[in-house]
């Protein structure tokens, strides 16, 4: 339910950057969330509607892209595709703790007008 | 930086259809330019690239740095509801007397039964209730902290919100995060909420005076911490029964020495 929390603060650093810029209506809203960022999606867009109500982002559109994780092997000097913190590099077979992606919780970029 | 009035206000990383812009307007001059001309504004887009955690993870920083100059030892303590934090601090608290003094904030979603089961045990306690939220910030716990005589106190030990999943992205500006796992639950916790065990310094296996009554695979609980949890020191204890307690105690010492 964390959700609710982290979109307040998407909504908060879009109306910020609009009233910067001199804009009166956000119209799109872009964040990245990584699979293993700890939120989830449909919980996000739920919250959106209700955390941007009375605001000048009301009824903006949202995307929500998703970066898959991926952990990284010091051996191969490779990424390798990861579905936990903690992965065998397919190639060597190493065990590697080392997240290049997968949690992040971003604004990418907000549309105005 | 801005083109308009050249104040050296405003990041490269704002673009507004290839012009910077201001970040925020903190100072005087006006900017009617953008609002009184007489076409409709074409649609912008803003790249931001910027964290959605990064006014929390700023004002945790800010904690920490204030904590540390106030020498104290802080434990951002997280579990399900349940696992045993109230009583593992309280056992905590007690067994660290004459040595350390601990004191604690306690995160409650709307009872405050947790702070006054600390308070009867004579702990400086102070409760943050939560509401709907379901996890601690920075700055509820920059708050808390305020209420507490930090000059009476060598461990700041806080007990997040019994949740497994929304604390593990606010980072307090806790020395060690403290994740607990109790016998009865499932010794596949840890799979299940890898980002929460993954950020732990520190692992405790709580209610081992149960361990057998529970049926609780105590080999598979530790592969898969160790599995998920790599960084994390793991503890076995009993609040209960005080069994295991004296590594954790030992382990909290020293922590604190080397602060
Ligand atoms: N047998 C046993 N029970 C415990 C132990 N630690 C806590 N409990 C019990 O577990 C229940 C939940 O404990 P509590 O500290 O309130 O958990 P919290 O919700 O994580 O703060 C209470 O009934 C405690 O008495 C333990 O080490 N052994
Ligand atoms: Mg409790
Ligand atoms: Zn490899």
């Amino acid at each position: 339910m964390h959700e609710v929390s982290i979109m307040a603060e998407a909504v908060r650093m879009a109306v910020e950057s609009a009233q910067a810029a001199g804009a009166g209506r956000i119209t799109g809203l872009r964040l990245r969330v990584g699979a293993l960022s700890g939120a989830v999606p449909d919980a996000m867009r739920f919250a959106w509607d209700v955390v941007s109500r009375d605001t000048i982002a009301a009824g903006a559109r949202l995307e929500i892209e998703p970066v898959p994780a991926a952990g990284w092997c010091a051996t191969c000097r490779a990424e390798f595709a990861c579905a936990d913190f903690f992965n065998e590099c397919p190639r060597c077979h190493n065990v590697s703790g080392e997240l290049r992606r997968g949690r992040e919780l971003d604004i990418a970029s907000v549309e105005m007008n | 930086m801005c083109k308009e009035c050249g104040c050296g206000l405003g990041g490269d990383d704002v673009k507004i259809g290839g012009h910077s812009r201001h970040h925020g307007h903190s100072h005087g001059h006006s900017h009617g330019h953008e609002h009184h001309h007489g076409h409709s504004h074409a649609p912008i887009k803003l790249d931001l690239n910027r964290s959605l955690m990064e006014k929390n993870d700023r004002l945790a920083e800010r904690n920490r740095g204030f904590f540390k100059a106030k020498k104290l030892l802080v434990l951002n303590v997280v579990s399900s509801p349940g696992s045993g934090k109230t009583t593992f601090i309280r056992e905590t608290a007690a067994q660290l007397a004459g040595k350390l003094r601990v004191g604690v904030i306690v995160g409650d979603l709307a009872t405050d039964n947790d702070a006054a089961r600390l308070r009867e045990a004579g702990i400086p306690v102070v409760q943050i209730t939560t509401g709907a939220v379901c996890h601690l910030d920075a700055d509820m716990v920059s708050k808390a902290a305020a209420q507490l005589d930090l000059d009476k106190v060598d461990v700041l030990v806080i007990e997040n919100v019994g949740n497994l999943v929304c604390p593990a992205d606010y980072d307090l500006g806790e020395d060690l995060r403290v994740v607990l796992l109790s016998t009865t639950e499932g010794e596949d916790k840890p799979l299940k909420y890898p980002p929460m065990f993954h950020s732990a310094q520190v692992a405790v296996i709580t209610k081992t005076d149960i361990a057998a009554a529970a049926g609780f695979d105590r080999e598979q609980a530790l592969g898969n911490l160790r599995r998920v949890s790599h960084h994390a020191e793991i503890f076995e204890l009993s609040s209960k029964t005080g069994q295991g307690m004296q590594a954790w105690l030992d382990f909290l010492v020293k922590q604190r020495g080397e602060g």
